[in-house]
């Protein structure tokens, strides 16, 4: 194996999994309220700017709220609706493929036509019609982006299932008396699980960047939560005098994708060289 | 004479407009081996599918009767068909690579049969499991239940497929081109392993292969199938002596017999190549490639009996074929 694709991976792992940490643990790391406003303190710099102190070492927003503690809290919001959005879309998404997959003909079909039609869907724009109709919280974004997140995995599960289903384990599971579920659940499943794993990294970070996105529109978790895209949204009226108040959330959220990507393409490496053996 | 544990009376099986097996026949007996021989898509591993009610969905299964024990398969429901399988019946197939699933420990996937049907603890299953590979003559049979698929030869595969196959003590085991993907030596140590193993539990298998000295090895009767049809069937021994079927005597021409055959002499061969069979199909399907050939063989085909046990399926009568 390349050592490129080793280090990526470990990268990305790093980033991600100091991301989840900070998330799990946000309320023991922060030393101010990220909701608790002090107008007389606001848009202060970072530490390593003139002005700058240790108070708030990523200085205040313009509300004069602690900007680490909101960053940190942040994280929570994207790594929650990241990862509660792939486990639902995931969920759906294999569902779907392994039953059209497994059972093919007419089954297949429905199944098919289901992906054709949600990739005719464009995503943002139906995020959008839902949110401004049922109104904007946290539960709505992650139910929205996981009814709309599936079709990758449901078009890996299928096509990985297809290939499963002939091998002679299958042949042999049935020979064995295994009944349709045992055969679905214990026999295909296992093994398509690392193709899955790939694209669940994928859709997490799109996941995160949607949410983002839609916050940043004034669409996605509702304000004073403190939302890296909301961050940024309120960050736009300033970013020409305080110019960190944009850059911080807005590389956070780049290095948080970036490092999810790296992830996911070192899985992939690591999976597919797992299998030539 | 004991009453045959499997007995297929006239299976027919179709693909769509294809023929795949046209009332094809044969019975097998406790305690013996009998051997399915013919050439690849020939009917032999559908046959042994459609036994085991595992056709695919495309396949149409027809019989007079197909009895197992006494009890009659056809029309038996899912649920008790996937009761015998595994359980009553067993089956091992052609590509020990595949044949196990990569994602659980040999332990495991052997335990689960167990616990399947015969219920049970997992520790009981596992010292089952234990118990079978050293049956089947794997050394040190406590680690290699934990080990995964990918860790073993496929000779060691093979061997735990035919453990798994034994797990619930079968009465019948449907062996599908069982050593086809082995080297000589381990086939070798393969089916001594399976006469063995017949010799201490009393099953009757069902052996499919297209190589006639497996057939020779191991048989005790042999079916020989063509386009379908059991052309020929006879107790071993009585095979090789008198082929009557002319589609028999040019398989074993084809196979070189030291003595017999100088070295640089061609082998046989059977000219021509197996017709597609559709359902309104008539008369020998052998005719185009057969050397005795006659007009009448485009029509109904009697099947004529020889010696006791050994009938085939032809035109000509046991005296002219005896001569030619």
């Amino acid at each position: 194996m390349k050592p490129v694709s080793k280090l990526g991976l470990w990268i990305g792992a790093f980033i991600v999994g100091f991301t989840l940490f900070l998330a799990i643990f946000a309320p023991l790391l922060v030393t101010h309220d990220p909701f608790a406003q002090d107008l007389s303190r606001r848009l202060i710099p970072p530490f390593w700017m003139d002005n700058g102190g240790l108070t708030h070492p990523l200085g205040t927003d313009q509300l004069g709220r602690d900007y680490l503690a909101r960053l940190i809290y942040g994280a929570r919001i994207s790594m929650l609706i990241g990862i509660l959005t792939m486990v639902a879309s995931g969920l759906l998404g294999t569902a779907m493929g392994v039953i059209g997959g497994f059972y093919g003909g007419r089954i297949d079909d429905f199944v098919l036509f289901a992906i054709t039609a949600r990739l005719s869907i464009p995503l943002i724009l139906v995020a959008l019609a839902v949110v401004a109709l049922v109104g904007s919280s946290l539960t709505v974004v992650v139910a929205t982006l996981g009814l709309l997140l599936w079709d990758r995995f449901a078009v890996v599960a299928r096509v990985a299932t297809m290939q499963v289903r002939t091998l002679d384990f299958v042949a042999a599971a049935w020979a064995a008396g295994c009944s349709r579920s045992h055969i679905l659940l214990r026999e295909v499943l296992p093994n398509i699980l690392s193709p899955l794993a790939v694209v669940a990294t994928l859709e997490m970070a799109l996941a995160i960047l949607l949410e983002a996105a839609l916050s940043f529109l004034g669409l996605g978790v509702p304000p004073p939560l403190p939302s890296w895209g909301l961050m940024i949204a309120e960050a736009k009226d300033y970013m020409f005098f305080s110019p960190w108040v944009i850059m911080v959330p807005g590389l956070s959220l780049a290095v948080l994708v970036f490092g999810i990507n790296l992830l996911g393409d070192g899985l992939r490496d690591l999976l597919r060289t797992g299998r030539t053996t | 004479m004991t009453a045959p544990l499997l007995e297929i009376d006239r299976l027919d099986i179709g693909f769509g407009p294809l023929s795949a097996v046209r009332g094809a026949s044969l019975q097998v007996r406790r305690g013996e081996t009998h051997c399915l021989v013919g050439e690849s898509g020939c009917g032999k591993s559908v046959t042994a599918l459609a036994v085991m009610g595992l056709l695919a969905r495309n396949a149409t299964r027809n019989a007079v009767s197909m009895r197992f024990d006494g009890q009659e398969l056809m029309g038996l429901d899912e649920k008790a068909m996937s009761r015998l399988r595994g359980d009553r019946m067993a089956m091992i197939f052609q590509e020990p690579m595949t044949s196990l699933n990569p994602a659980y420990t040999v332990g495991s996937q052997m335990a689960e049969v167990m616990l399947r049907h015969r219920g049970g603890t997992r520790r009981a299953a596992l010292d089952r499991a234990a118990e079978l590979l050293a049956k089947v003559r794997i050394t040190s049979p406590g680690m290699r239940l934990g080990q995964y698929p990918h860790q073993l030869s496929g000779g060691l595969r093979q061997r735990v497929m035919i453990a798994m196959a034994l797990m619930c003590s079968p009465e019948l085991l449907i062996a599908d081109e069982p050593t086809t993907a082995l080297d000589v030596t381990v086939q070798a140590q393969i089916l001594r392993l399976l006469a063995d193993l017949q010799k201490d539990l009393g099953l009757a298998i069902l052996l499919i292969t297209h190589d006639l000295g497996v057939v020779a090895r191991t048989a005790h009767h042999v079916s020989v199938m063509y386009a379908g049809q059991v052309v020929e069937t006879a107790p071993v021994a009585d095979l090789f002596a008198n082929p009557m079927h002319p589609y028999t005597r040019g398989l074993l021409s084809c196979v070189p017999v030291p003595g017999k055959v100088r070295p640089g002499d061609p082998l046989g061969s059977i000219p021509g190549m197996v017709p597609r069979v559709e359902h309104a199909f008539a008369g020998c399907a052998f005719r185009q490639r057969c050397d005795l050939a006659r007009p009448d063989c485009a029509g109904t085909i009697p099947r004529r009996d020889f010696a006791p046990g050994h009938d085939y399926l032809c035109q000509i009568e046991p005296a002219a074929l005896v001569t030619a």
